[in-house]
């Protein structure tokens, strides 16, 4: 933390306006707007026209349909030959309004729409969803249900980390390094559909616990997978790593300065490949993550090449993590003891009065939340996600925001790129892991 | 564990400016953000400082000053039919202190509030998807355009009178 310290001095600019080493102002960090890049190209930088030769700039629209944007990213770049010269995200094109569809909806019918958000880690939309209403319902959570909580959201980390490292590798050129991924996330999905139903919207983590218990031969099923994983990973790496084009396109891309990173709102494994050490696991536990030994990689080079390294860290760190939930895995209950709030089973249902009356209640009139306004916070793959979920006491919600981490760090784009070629946007992007669902909503 | 300053003892709620501060009088924030409060809230061991609209800009620096260098998101409920309708949310974190902050601003129909980008640029995007959904609109802000409904949208989705299944 030595150093987020260090930081906070330098902010203080001096009067004159120009800024101590290392800070800029913070006009010189806001992204520009689709229409600012248009109007800066057409302001005049010598005539417009076809001739390639004479002193303009040309404005070049990448996306929504581009493969390297990763779904429907629109970026307008204003080029000056190969160097940009400044650039616009254009964004909403996947906007569903889930945000208002929430206010709508009970409880607990909300957690199918969080894992629309962030479709690459739904299990951590979920938890995070489900800390903010257990919050306002001031629920213990009991620790198995905590303990499988942490299991599958790491393994959903792993999955992520994945999707990012094969079509990252794929933006590059590394066609081969997609398929191994695939292969590898393959197997984790057969391990979320046994245990949810469902291979990439599992809905598992619930309001109060857990949907289902999982089947008995699941742990061998997943301590198979983290046995071979390692070796995996140093295939990846034994793919990229030494790789002189690999190095040459990643290496001294996309830098981003610990300090433009905290001004940009840019968190998760971009934040600490720019040097800042914050991981929301370890520095504001949630879900009983105190309870778990795991390191958090950082790196001071400030490019894509760092976050490449922290993330391949990271797929250790989770297997680390797994197994150690694993292994300490308590027995007990997966959901709190609240049977207003959590449907019985359906065997007591069938079976008990006062469980048929619950059940009846909690899926028609659904369950009243107590006034208030809470907000959740994970370290979710791609950085820190928060749920701003406010209660007014009925049993809708009055308004749930969710923070995901891709929108902000999206305003760093242009900071990253500026001056670079066309070539390593394609890096950049492929280097924060962008998810449009997150961002669009 | 429990450190005083950043997490007080009780977890039982406190409301009002008085008792909050009264209760937590060392904390970094009571003290960084003491000319600005007109309300404060300790509910469920969250901390919720109410500040002037018109102080929105300094109230963001003192609380730059105090430690919470992050800025992590701002949004708006609405609270419609109530006046004032609509409140706005900050959200900050200090890296240093491991601790978050909310800081809410309530304004009316009509009224406006001061952009924070000059404080933190990250505040441009979540600023121009509050006037996009809310209709609210921020004075000094780069360029408040809509960024995510299309340019021609009428209406804005996230307010209370505005139907789930939008006009038909």
């Amino acid at each position: 933390m030595a150093f987020v310290e260090d930081l906070e001095k330098p902010a203080v600019r001096d009067t004159t306006g120009a800024t101590l080493a290392g800070f800029r102002p913070a006009e010189d960090l806001i992204t520009p707007d689709v229409q600012d890049v248009i109007e800066e190209a057409e302001s005049g930088r010598g005539p417009k026209g076809s001739d390639p030769v004479s002193n303009q700039t040309m404005i070049l629209n990448m996306g929504p349909q581009h493969p390297s944007t990763h779904g429907v990213l629109r970026l307008v770049i204003e080029v000056d030959g190969e160097t940009i010269v400044s650039l616009a995200p254009d964004i909403g094109y996947l906007h569903t309004g889930i945000e208002k569809t929430c206010e709508a909806k009970f409880y607990q019918q909300v957690v199918p729409l969080t894992d629309r958000i962030d479709y690459l880690c739904p299990m951590t939309n979920n938890l995070a969803y489900a800390l903010a209403v257990e919050k306002l319902l001031q629920l213990e959570i009991p620790e198995r249900a905590q303990y499988l909580r942490v299991l599958f959201n790491e393994l959903t980390r792993i999955q992520s980390h994945l999707v990012w490292l094969g079509t990252h590798a794929m933006d590059i050129g590394a066609l081969t390094v997609f398929l191994y991924c695939f292969r590898e996330r393959e197997e984790i999905l057969r391990i979320f559909e046994a245990v949810s139903g469902q291979r990439m919207m599992t809905s598992y983590v619930r309001v109060g616990g857990l949907s289902l218990e999982p089947p008995l031969d699941l742990y061998k099923q997943i301590r198979t997978f983290l046995k071979t994983f390692p070796s995996k990973i140093e295939e990846y790496e034994g793919l990229l790593q030494n790789n002189p084009i690999w190095m040459s396109r990643l290496k001294g891309v996309g830098h981003l300065s610990a300090a433009d990173a905290i001004a940009l709102g840019v968190t998760g494994p971009p934040l600490r490949a720019s040097g800042v050490d914050f991981d929301v696991r370890r520095d504001m536990p949630y879900s009983g993550y105190e309870k778990f030994q795991f390191n958090v990689p950082i790196s001071n080079e400030c490019d894509v090449w760092a976050r490449y390294m922290v993330r391949m860290q990271e797929f250790r760190e989770s297997v680390k993590i797994c197994l150690q939930a694993l292994d300490g895995l308590p027995e007990g209950r997966i959901t709190a003891d609240a049977p207003k709030i959590i449907l019985p089973d359906r065997e007591q249902m069938k079976t008990q009065m006062e469980s048929l009356i619950h059940h009846f209640k909690i899926v028609t009139e659904g369950f009243q939340v107590p006034a208030g306004e809470v907000c959740s916070s994970v370290e979710a793959p791609h950085g820190m996600m928060n749920y701003y979920v406010v209660s007014d006491g009925t049993a809708k919600p009055y308004r749930v925001h969710m923070r995901n981490p891709g929108f902000a760090t999206l305003q760093a784009l242009e900071t990253m790129c500026k001056g670079r070629q066309i070539a390593d946007v394609v890096a950049v992007i492929g280097s924060i892991d962008i998810v449009l669902g997150e961002i669009d909503r | 564990m429990a450190d005083p300053i950043t997490n007080p003892a009780t977890s039982e709620a406190i409301f009002g400016k008085e008792a909050v501060t009264a209760a937590m009088a060392d904390h970094i924030a009571i003290v960084g953000l003491k000319d600005f409060i007109t309300d404060a809230k300790w509910d469920r061991k969250e901390l919720t400082l109410t500040v002037a609209p018109e102080t929105i800009v300094a109230a963001c620096e003192a609380a730059k000053a105090a430690g919470y260098n992050f800025f992590e998101d701002a949004t708006a409920v609405d609270w419609y039919p109530t006046e004032p309708r609509f409140q706005i949310t900050y959200h900050l974190l200090s890296h240093t202190f491991k601790q978050r902050l909310r800081l809410i601003a309530r304004i009316s129909e009509g009224e406006t509030i001061s952009s924070i980008t000059s404080v933190w640029p990250s505040a441009n995007y979540y600023e121009r998807e509050v006037f996009d959904l809310f209709g609210v609109t921020f004075t000094n802000h780069p360029r408040l355009t809509r960024i995510m409904m299309p340019d021609n949208w009428e209406g804005h989705p996230l307010r209370k009178d505005y139907p789930v299944e939008g006009y038909r």
